[in-house]
């Protein structure tokens, strides 16, 4: 193991200290607007060294020596969006055993203890559109931790047993999934926006978990488990070249999958405008969500609605923050904007939860300042202070490796150019005015508006009808 | 005028288990300075020039624990109101709008007192009423609205934001290194003289934010019963966001009293991580820091919570799905026993190997998922150890029950395995390296030692008590602790009725 002196820059710190007491600063500012500010001296952004294996398998290693710690982040293309019908769940239950189920050499209670007495995590998840296989340990059990890393991946057990008891886990999810209002409400909008039958929207039902056998988590895995469709990142204590040896020994042997037609995942782009609303009686709010399709990251117009967004709600200065929350108290949680997500569109929104006895007031507030995107589009100030504070915070993108890691891997995981974040300050920099606001009316629609409440029945300050037909949601669980 | 100390630590051997950890740890050390202020405010610089950025925490030593019922909720409304700007942020005339706030605040007081007398006219309630909205109004108009976010926002704050722990609050921001003037600056102005504008406006907020957490779901109405139920005379019983009526009447005036008790420099830590220079900070600290009057300290708080005599049960008809809680009076954080403590909840409750997990969730599968609450609803004072199971679909919250109280029985008769402690042990080493590794998380963990326990190396120096925890030291306090008349249990059981008029 390496031992470590104390960092130079400490030594010459202290003489100067000695040798120069502080000098008195300038006077105190008045104002803020008093204050000057040195320019943040130059800073070199950590860059991964990214390597493909011959079997494809894209790794990317960044050394970061500061404690003595590392981390290994697997991307795999494990989507639930991927679920095949009648057994949506089989993604999240698969990664779920992929690390609860054991390793062939390491049996599941085995595989627990062994990395628990290191002090080390090892944890897989499936979420909508990729699944991610992290590792967190210290650094002087790295090679063998990245070892059993590599038998989760490669050689899960699938131990049936296991599989019962995450099972149990996710049925009672689902009798639960009515417990919480925002559950209740970000889950019923994806379908108005999606579609029912979106891929996007689908979700785990009591029979759909009961169909999937663990026969199906190993298909599962040999299908969608192969080098050529993983990104795997380390970053920590360790120098570049023996980790790339290890990870050569681990996997350079794995054989590339069977190349996979482009699957197609479906999702309505008409919007459902009008107002559904879901009964919760237990509740002393309404919460809001109103909306429909936002955009992908590659979108042209992806920078004007970053700028947008934070024109909205990206500050407590914003104006959903300023005029529902500030102003008029009607809300403790509100915001709004067009989210984004790397290879399909994310949901455009205002969200806010507010007494029922204020819904409709709440309701108005948040369609008035979709309509006030037009009649008040925003102003080259608003603009300005937006785009100043993106830039500004800039940095806090690369301030850690751990960061600038895992953005890497997610832009090689969606075929991104790893230029992204140059080209995203760069974006921000080019933004116009009239961008902004071509922008908001082209991705913001109030007329097409699906307006979703989840409350109680009685109480209400204005009818729901005030503002479209409305649908009652049935959500009993089947 | 500044007469402050200076304290400059170099290696401390710390972490004999972890060679190459305690050179790291030591460098942290090696690169931390305390200076506190003639006021008394300390502060805690550390060097960490990572990126060119830094994070700031100022923990005040005040929270809910500090109120009495009539002004519950306080605490926190404060936090909220420390976000308003001060005599140069937030308003477009300070001369006219001090006028303005003070001519609202009698106006409201009319009002409050008429609204609470014993039998309120309601005529005259209706005139007072239309007079505070009016003054309400005509303040609202000397407001730059959220000024001080818009600064933050502007010059590339992240991480702007508070929280209100039940004996703490905590403010925190992330900024480049360039912007140290300018959080010295906002931070010294809100601490020195807070404007306590749209004060009413932001309650009604806060009552929503009390509606939307803490009403909103089955699972935050049951931990507030138990915690009124659990504690009989310490002000930890009291729901940190206040109770409803509470939040309706509490006064700028109280908030200001409030502020001028607890808010004494004295009673607060600011701890600053990242790519800062303790020397050149200083002399900007001295400069805009120094200028707060020193405040005499905050009267300490007189109740002690009393033995419990009788075991306590809250049995929560509600239509969510069943959950059963079970909690412990154990001491505060500064008690010798708090590793011991550390040690029994890990074994207890972390990770798949606990023994909770274990057998309610891996092997009687009885359980979906159990974890445990260290420290509810603080640490500072005397709390709870308390454990939360979610009963699997159709299982009777009896048998969770039965199978949860072996296992803590089985604690107090039987030593723990040597792997068990040694687990405990390396996992207590891993998570305080791990919590190293944000500037934001070391100088929340930093400021919030020094207010516990006077110095912030005992965030350091715990892993040697931790060490020193054996079998015998669990067995002990398990067995004082694990009694029936120790013990709250909270539970929902799902109400039938309900459930089928909600249609779930």
């Amino acid at each position: 193991m390496k031992t470590r002196a104390l960092p130079p820059v400490l030594v010459v710190f202290y003489v100067l200290f000695v040798l120069s007491p502080p000098t008195p600063a300038a006077a105190q500012a008045a104002r803020v607007d008093e204050l000057r500010y040195p320019p943040l001296h130059d800073f070199q952004i950590p860059q991964p060294e990214r390597v493909v294996l011959d079997n494809g398998l894209v790794v990317m290693l960044l050394e970061d020596h500061e404690l003595p710690l590392v981390e290994a982040t697997a991307l795999v293309r494990i989507g639930s969006r991927l679920d095949p019908p009648g057994k949506t769940g089989l993604a999240e239950l698969g990664a779920d055993v992929l690390r609860a189920g054991g390793t062939e050499r390491m049996p599941s209670d085995q595989l627990d203890l062994w990395l628990e007495s290191r002090a080390a995590s090892l944890e897989a998840i499936a979420e909508r559109d990729q699944g991610r296989v992290t590792l967190s340990a210290l650094a002087q059990d790295f090679p063998e931790v990245l070892r059993v890393f590599a038998d989760v991946l490669r050689r899960p057990a699938f131990d049936p047993s296991r599989l019962e008891v995450m099972r149990n886990q996710a049925v009672a999810d689902v009798a639960r999934q009515n417990d919480q209002p925002d559950e209740i409400l970000f889950r019923e909008f994806a379908k108005l926006v999606y579609g029912p039958d979106s891929p996007y929207a689908s979700q785990q039902t009591l029979a759909s978990l009961r169909a999937i056998r663990r026969e199906d988590l190993v298909q599962w895995h040999r299908q969608l488990f192969h080098p050529d469709g993983i990104v795997l990142g380390l970053v920590g204590d360790f120098r570049k070249e023996d980790a790339l040896r290890l990870v050569r020994e681990l996997f350079g042997d794995w054989p590339r999958g069977p190349q996979a037609a482009h699957p197609d995942f479906p999702y309505r782009t008409q919007s459902t405008p009008g107002v559904f609303w879901v009964e919760k009686n237990d509740v002393a709010q309404s919460n809001l969500l109103l909306g429909h399709l936002g955009i992908r990251k590659d979108d042209p117009d992806f920078y004007a609605v970053e700028v947008l967004n934070y024109v909205l709600s990206g500050s407590f200065a914003a104006r959903l923050i300023n005029e529902v929350r500030s102003r008029k108290g009607l809300a403790y949680s509100v915001e709004g904007g067009v989210d984004s997500a790397w290879d399909h569109p994310g949901f455009a929104y205002f969200y806010a939860t507010t007494k029922t006895a204020t819904t409709g007031a709440a309701i108005q507030a948040l369609l008035d300042e979709a309509r006030g995107l037009a009649t008040r589009p925003p102003t080259e100030k608003e603009v300005e202070t937006a785009r100043q504070g993106l830039l500004a915070r800039f940095v806090f993108n690369v301030d850690s490796k751990r960061k600038v890691l895992a953005r890497q891997l997610a832009l090689e995981s969606f075929g991104y150019p790893l230029d992204w974040l140059s080209r995203y300050r760069a974006g921000l920099e080019a933004v116009t005015v009239e961008q902004v606001r071509a922008a908001a009316l082209r991705h913001l629609r109030p007329e097409e508006f699906s307006i979703l409440v989840v409350g109680p029945a009685e109480g209400r300050d204005r009818p729901l009808t005030d503002f479209g037909k409305v649908t009652p949601v049935d959500v009993t669980i089947k | 005028m500044s007469r402050h100390r200076l304290v400059r630590l170099f290696l401390i051997t710390l972490l004999l288990a972890l060679p190459a950890a305690a050179q790291d740890l030591a460098s942290f050390e090696a690169r931390t300075t305390v200076h506190k202020l003639a006021n008394g405010w300390t502060f805690l610089i550390v060097e960490r020039p990572v990126a060119p950025v830094f994070s700031f925490a100022t923990v005040a030593d005040v929270g809910p624990a500090q109120e009495v019922p009539g002004i519950t909720g306080l605490a926190h409304m404060f936090e909220h109101m420390a976000f308003k700007g001060g005599p140069t942020v937030g308003t477009r005339d300070w001369e006219g709008e001090k006028k303005a706030l003070d001519a609202l605040e009698a106006a409201y007081q009319a009002w409050q007192a008429e609204r609470l007398s014993t039998r309120p006219d309601p005529k005259k309630l209706e005139t007072l009423q239309a007079a505070f909205r009016s003054r309400q109004e005509e303040a609202a108009r000397f407001v730059v609205r959220n000024e001080l976010d818009d600064i933050l926002f502007r010059e590339g704050g992240i991480d702007v934001n508070a929280s209100t722990g039940a004996d703490a609050t905590r403010y925190y921001c992330s900024l480049p290194s360039n912007k140290v003037e300018l959080f010295a600056f906002l931070e010294s102005e809100r601490f020195a003289h807070p404007v306590l504008r749209e004060f009413y406006e932001e309650r009604d907020v806060v009552q929503e934010e009390r509606r939307q957490r803490r009403e909103g779901s089955g699972f935050s109405r049951l931990v507030e019963q138990l915690l009124i139920t659990a504690f009989q005379a310490h002000s930890y019983k009291q729901p940190g966001i206040g109770y409803m009526s509470d939040l309706q009447s509490i006064t700028i005036t109280d908030a200001e009293k409030f502020f001028q008790t607890y808010y004494a420099p004295s009673n607060l830590i600011t701890a600053i991580v990242g790519d800062v220079q303790a020397r050149t900070l200083i002399p900007i600290l001295e400069k805009y820091f120094g200028r707060i009057p020193a405040r005499p300290a905050p009267p300490p708080l007189r109740t002690v919570e009393p033995p419990q005599i009788a075991e306590k049960i809250v049995i929560l008809e509600d239509p969510a799905q069943p959950l059963y809680l079970e909690a412990y009076h154990k001491p505060s954080a500064t008690h010798p026993d708090a590793p011991v403590w550390d040690a029994i909840d890990d074994i207890l409750a972390n990770g798949r190997t606990a023994r909770l997990y274990r057998s309610l969730v891996r092997d009687q599968k009885l359980a979906v998922d159990v974890q445990s609450y260290s420290s509810l609803p603080g640490k500072k004072y005397p709390n709870l150890w308390t454990v939360l199971a979610t009963p699997a679909v159709g299982v009777p919250t009896e048998q969770v029950q039965a199978t949860l109280r072996a296992e803590l029985d089985r604690l107090r008769r039987e030593d723990v395995t040597p792997e068990e402690l040694a687990r405990f042990k390396a996992r207590a080493r891993a998570s305080l390296l791990r919590g190293l590794r944000s500037n934001l998380g070391l100088a929340v963990q930093l400021a919030d030692t020094q207010r516990l326990y006077g110095d912030w190396r005992e965030l350091f120096r715990s892993l040697d008590r931790v060490e020193k925890v054996t079998p015998a030291d669990l067995r002990r306090v398990a067995g004082e602790a694990f009694r029936g008349t120790n013990r709250t249990v909270g539970m929902i059981v799902t109400s039938v009725a309900d459930k089928k008029e909600n249609g779930r």
